[in-house]
């Protein structure tokens, strides 16, 4: 498939092919088939990187010890949350300065310099505050996930064609309803942008924050696998970190795909 | 030419039929149906843009049901006189009058694009035009009824994406009709269309005019359209009405015939000459 071939056409929609579902996976499938021979002939010594048999053993013991299981619930519960409080204080903001021009001339500016302090750089700041327990981690995540979804929540408000909202104007639609119908479903695309930026930053923040100051999480998981030397359980982390960062961006597009079926690069027939 | 023909014929065969439908039509509602619009007066209405003066004192009257063009070279203002009829500006001076207290609804405007709600099915952005009606247990019927009208009844549970450029204004005629105007304004609403689709789109709006006889209020640049559908045609220039032109060919028209041209080439002769003579600058 080229790329142009992937692009939506105007007029017609995107049309895949049935067995994209599998498509997709033939090249993690590859890689991890070339991993397990270049381990299985000794090319790749297994101090430097256990074959995928071992690294899935790993996963096994630790899957029936019940540390796997915790850890990742850990894991889902912070990133699940600081995503939830982030992105939803994100939202408002963006709604708000999207549509008053007193809440953006009073809170725009703040927010667009504490936007340039990467927000890891806080982390001696959180221990200091916080210590290492679960809201240090929180905060962290909130913080990080809270500016793409601000951004783009606000960008999407701006976007929306002002002749659409003169429309609604004309025929009788008071604010509420002008939200719900016009300005909201018009940003809309815009907010998902956010989302998945924001899905993204919630990962890495959380990954480091966990390897950095914590006592439970996959990030601790993996710091504590070094000290004793268990590549096979650090291999395994950052596969799980693969495969829950491809969920979340999965679970995003699947609501995309929900809300956005009028657009026309989700129309299929 | 053979495959030209026939790629014409729907749109010219049935002129003779149409003709005869028309005429009884016109009949009928000359003699015994009074009109449902409402007449329109507007004295001494200015309205600037900063330091440009868009309209310098426009009186005219508009007696219910006419169908009146305002044509002009871009920049005189017509758009601006009818966003103010429309309500969509503020006046600076002088006044508009319906002659009795209008509702939101009374008065619909249709726009060059079709400023239908991508995520609304056809259906549901017709019911918008129903205006503080919407939530009315009677909404679905009315909308349907209304994109019966304009011909697009099977394309109700359609994404506006995927409707073309005539189909479209076609569903936005149909959101501005719903309510049951009595006056409505278009705002050059075929000028983004192809030419034959804006000839059956003129003839969709003659014949809308004539069943439900609003007062219609057509501004556009091209001046064959104006002619061919109006009753008056107004000439404005530097804000203000150059020519007040009674179009008194019978209806309906056939489009080309000489006096449709004649009429035309004069209209035109008078836009060119103050394109030529910037007299007043």
């Amino acid at each position: 498939m080229s790329l142009i071939e992937s692009l939506p056409r105007a007029g017609g929609g995107l049309r895949l092919p049935r067995a994209e579902g599998l498509v997709q996976w033939i090249v993690p499938f590859v890689i991890v088939a070339i991993w397990q021979a270049a381990c299985a002939s000794g090319w790749v010594p297994a101090r430097v990187l256990p074959a995928p048999s071992d690294v899935a053993l790993a996963g096994w013991k630790l899957l029936l010890s019940g540390e796997l299981a915790r850890n990742i619930r850990v894991s889902f519960w912070r990133a699940g949350t600081g995503f939830v409080v982030g992105g939803g204080i994100g939202f408002a903001f963006g709604l708000f300065n999207g549509l008053s021009q007193l809440s953006n001339r009073l809170t725009d500016t703040t927010l667009q310099m504490v936007r340039n302090i990467p927000h890891l750089a806080l982390i001696p700041l959180v221990i200091l505050w916080f210590g290492i327990d679960e809201s240090a981690k929180l905060f962290l995540v909130a913080l990080g996930v809270f500016f793409p979804i601000y951004l783009n929540t606000l960008h999407g408000i701006r976007s929306v064609d002002p002749q659409l909202i003169e429309m609604g104007r004309i025929y009788g639609m008071r604010d509420g309803e002008l939200f719900r119908r016009v300005i909201f479903p018009g940003a809309l695309p815009s907010i998902f942008v956010g989302v998945r930026f924001g899905l993204g930053i919630m990962w890495l923040t959380l990954i480091v924050a966990e390897t950095i100051a914590a006592s439970s999480g996959l990030g601790y998981m993996a710091m504590q696998a070094r000290e004793f030397m268990q590549i096979d359980v650090v291999v395994l982390s950052i596969l799980i970190y693969a495969l829950l960062g491809k969920l979340a961006d999965s679970a995003s597009r699947v609501l995309e795909r929900l809300t956005l079926s009028w657009h026309p690069a989700f129309q299929n027939h | 030419m053979q495959e030209a023909l026939r790629f014409l014929a729907p749109d010219a065969e049935p002129v003779e039929r149409t003709d005869f439908i028309e005429q009884a039509r016109l009949a009928r509602r000359g003699s015994e149906i009074p009109s449902r619009g409402l007449p329109l007066t507007i004295r001494a209405l200015r309205k600037s843009f900063g330091d440009n003066d868009v309209l310098r004192g426009i009186d005219l009257h508009i007696p219910a049901g006419q169908f009146v063009a305002i044509v002009g070279r871009s920049g005189c203002g017509k758009s601006t006189l009818l966003r103010l009829i429309a309500g969509l500006e503020t006046i600076d001076a002088g006044t508009i009058s319906f002659g009795e207290d209008v509702r939101a609804q009374d008065v619909r405007v249709m726009f060059q694009e079709p400023r239908l709600l991508p995520w609304a099915r056809v259906l549901s952005n017709v019911e918008v035009g129903l205006g503080r009606d919407r939530a009315s247990s009677d909404a679905q019927a009315r909308a349907q009824k209304a994109l019966t009208e304009v011909g697009l009844d099977d394309k109700r549970g359609q994404w506006p994406a995927l409707l073309s450029g005539g189909q479209k204004q076609r569903v936005a005629l149909a959101r501005a009709l719903v309510s049951d105007p009595r006056v409505l304004a278009f705002d050059e609403p075929l000028g983004a269309l192809d030419a034959l689709t804006r000839i059956s789109m003129q003839r969709l709006l003659g014949r809308v005019w004539h069943d439900q006889a609003f007062t219609a209020i057509l501004v556009t640049h091209d001046v064959s359209e104006a002619v061919a559908l109006a009753d008056r045609v107004l000439v404005i220039e530097d804000g203000r009405i150059a020519h007040d032109i009674h179009v008194d060919i019978p209806r309906p028209r056939r489009r080309g015939s000489a006096d449709l041209a004649a009429l035309e080439g004069s209209i035109l002769r008078h836009l060119l000459q103050s394109a030529d003579e910037p007299s007043e600058l």
